[in-house]
């Protein structure tokens, strides 16, 4: 008799992360970022999301949470429910609030154009956001910190100087699923981690109602796209469906521009970005 | 004989160099409190390592030496010390490389030889490579420094080893990258394994520098470490926060390890040399090999 010794199992990669080392970094990420160029405040939007209450730990963790303030951004049609999770958070941190209205800047602009349509409307409540964030930033001397993950980020899931405009982005790394996972780590509270998210934009809208994927599912495909370098037909072959496959790479593909500063079209022998080079930490 | 070794695991100023000397002198002078035969800084710890285009604004030409490098080489009339800086040569060429400065003077600069361009890095962009790898003399034995990429190769640190050096001394400016669920970033995990095979294969003492803090989002992992003749680990620091790493290294473990176990007695540089000649000839292999 041969003693056989079957091959192990491979395993299919997992976005599993240490949340305490994940937790160690993003924490003196935003520590060191904003201290070191002068600051000693955060702002952020806090919507009631998954997203921006874990931001709003992390900052309040690295900055005290006397020196980050939390601002509710609601629209007339916003829930009250997101507005309630958003309190359950600085209840539970601590840390220094502001409710602005963003309905007569958003609807300053919609009322005036007829034909608006939802996505363009979404828009302009986005960057309405931004607008009022800046503002706060400079009143409460503090540099804005963004909410985005990584998956919003490789989809195109945000708009472009609304919620993805921010000086840092301390979970952009972070896949939803991952995102959850640290929240979990970090004691958000379960009832914003376990509810569907959904940019509040209308009654019942869900994102992964909007994206047609759930986020469980799609992370796991760009986790093996992007990380790990798999090509589309690696991943038919790991199980995804071929259809959901593509769809997802061309939507990754057509949104790059939101991941990138504007080119500049190069006239000198020295132009920003292309061969201007340092980084944002210079001198610092 | 016993050997201190402090490995200074700071953060730096990019592109802030005279900040970056106060803090060296404020480790040397701490290394020196603690009886420490010799420091050891990360890789660019003068000058921060994201230089990109502040590369040849804080180059250092060790002949003309500015005065930031005058106050280091001072320093090590007291203790050696290994420190990196960008260096420019005579012809403006600039390379990242670290110096061993001891007694007043410095004895050897390495400069680093492969230059990761690849993934996040890009430094084959800003800087030249080096061409040489050598081990060189100190009043405690024969030792050779190895920068980041040049011991993620396997040949520098054993051609290091073959010339003579029974401690390598190595200096990273390493981002932290690869965060899986457990326990450490893989970057980390990777290092540990590989120097801990060189301690190992080469039956010789790894000294390893590794530098902290945050250079955009990019954030280094720090984890100096010392390994023995044997391959164990002598101590591996945390992965966060500023540290004086000391580490007491017994050279008498080389005499008591190489009697058990000569691999450096074994080794065959001779079939080594005629076997690169052949594949860098390109030559079909001969009745030798």
């Amino acid at each position: 008799m041969v003693n056989i010794i079957e091959p192990v199992k491979q395993e299919f990669p997992h976005l599993h992360i240490d949340t305490r080392l994940a937790r160690d970094i993003l924490v003196g990420f935003i520590k060191s970022e904003i201290e070191r160029v002068g600051f000693k405040h955060a702002v952020l939007g806090l919507s009631g999301g998954i997203d921006s209450a874990l931001s709003c730990f992390l900052a309040a963790e690295a900055l005290g949470p006397e020196n980050v303030l939390a601002v509710r951004l609601p629209y007339r049609l916003s829930s009250q429910e997101s507005y309630d999770h958003a309190q359950l958070v600085i209840d539970q941190l601590g840390v220094q609030t502001r409710t602005i209205d963003i309905t007569p800047i958003a609807d300053g602009l919609i009322n005036q154009i007829p034909d608006m349509n939802r996505m363009r409307q979404a828009n302009s409540m986005s960057r309405s956001r931004m607008i009022c964030l800046y503002d706060q930033s400079a009143e409460f001397n503090a540099l804005v910190v963004g909410t985005c993950n990584k998956t919003e980020i490789l989809l195109g899931y945000s708009t472009l100087y609304g919620d993805s405009a921010c000086a840092i982005s301390p979970i952009g790394d972070l896949y939803k699923t991952q995102v959850r996972e640290l929240s979990r780590a970090m004691g958000v509270p379960d009832i914003i981690i376990d509810k569907a998210p959904t940019a509040d934009l209308w009654a019942g809208q869900t994102d992964e109602g909007e994206l047609g994927f759930t986020y469980a599912e799609v992370d796991r495909l760009l986790y093996l796209l992007i990380d790990e370098r798999y090509c589309p037909e690696e991943c038919i072959a790991a199980g995804f469906d071929a259809a959901f496959v593509h769809q997802v790479i061309a939507r990754v593909q057509r949104n790059q521009f939101k991941r990138i500063l504007p080119p500049i079209a190069k006239i000198s022998h020295r132009t920003i970005g292309y061969d201007y080079l340092y980084l944002r930490d210079w001198g610092t | 004989m016993q050997l201190r070794v402090a490995m200074a695991q700071i953060n730096t100023k990019l592109g802030g160099v005279v900040d970056n000397l106060d803090k060296h002198l404020e480790y040397i002078d701490a290394a020196i409190d603690q009886k420490s035969d010799v420091v050891v800084f990360p890789e660019l710890s003068l000058t921060g390592y994201v230089l990109q285009d502040l590369a040849p604004t804080v180059a250092v030409q060790p002949q003309k030496p500015t005065s930031s490098f005058s106050q280091l080489i001072t320093a090590s009339q007291s203790i050696d010390i290994m420190f990196g800086f960008v260096e420019e040569d005579q012809r403006n060429r600039f390379f990242i490389s670290s110096a061993y400065a001891s007694k007043g003077k410095i004895i050897h600069i390495h400069r680093k030889v492969y230059l990761p361009t690849y993934g996040l890095f890009d430094e084959g962009r800003f800087f030249a490579s080096g061409d040489t790898i050598r081990a060189f003399d100190t009043a405690y034995g024969r030792v050779g420094m190895l920068i980041c990429e040049d011991f993620w190769h396997a040949s520098p640190p054993y051609l290091l080893w073959l010339d003579g050096a029974d401690v390598l001394f190595l200096a990273s400016a390493s981002p932290g990258r690869g965060l899986t669920d457990d326990g450490e970033i893989e970057t980390s995990r990777w290092v540990d394994r590989i120097n801990k095979g060189y301690a190992s294969l080469f039956t010789s003492f790894v000294v390893h520098a590794n530098r902290v803090g945050y250079e955009d989002g990019l954030h280094f992992w720090g984890g100096a470490s010392a390994y023995d003749p044997n391959g164990n680990t002598i101590v591996r620091a945390p992965s966060t926060g500023e540290s004086l790493v000391i580490a007491d290294l017994d050279l008498n473990q080389l005499h008591r390890t190489r009697a058990r176990l000569p691999l450096l007695r074994d080794e065959r540089i001779g079939l080594v040399e005629r076997t690169l000649r052949r594949i860098t000839n390109n030559e079909k292999p001969g009745k030798d090999g």
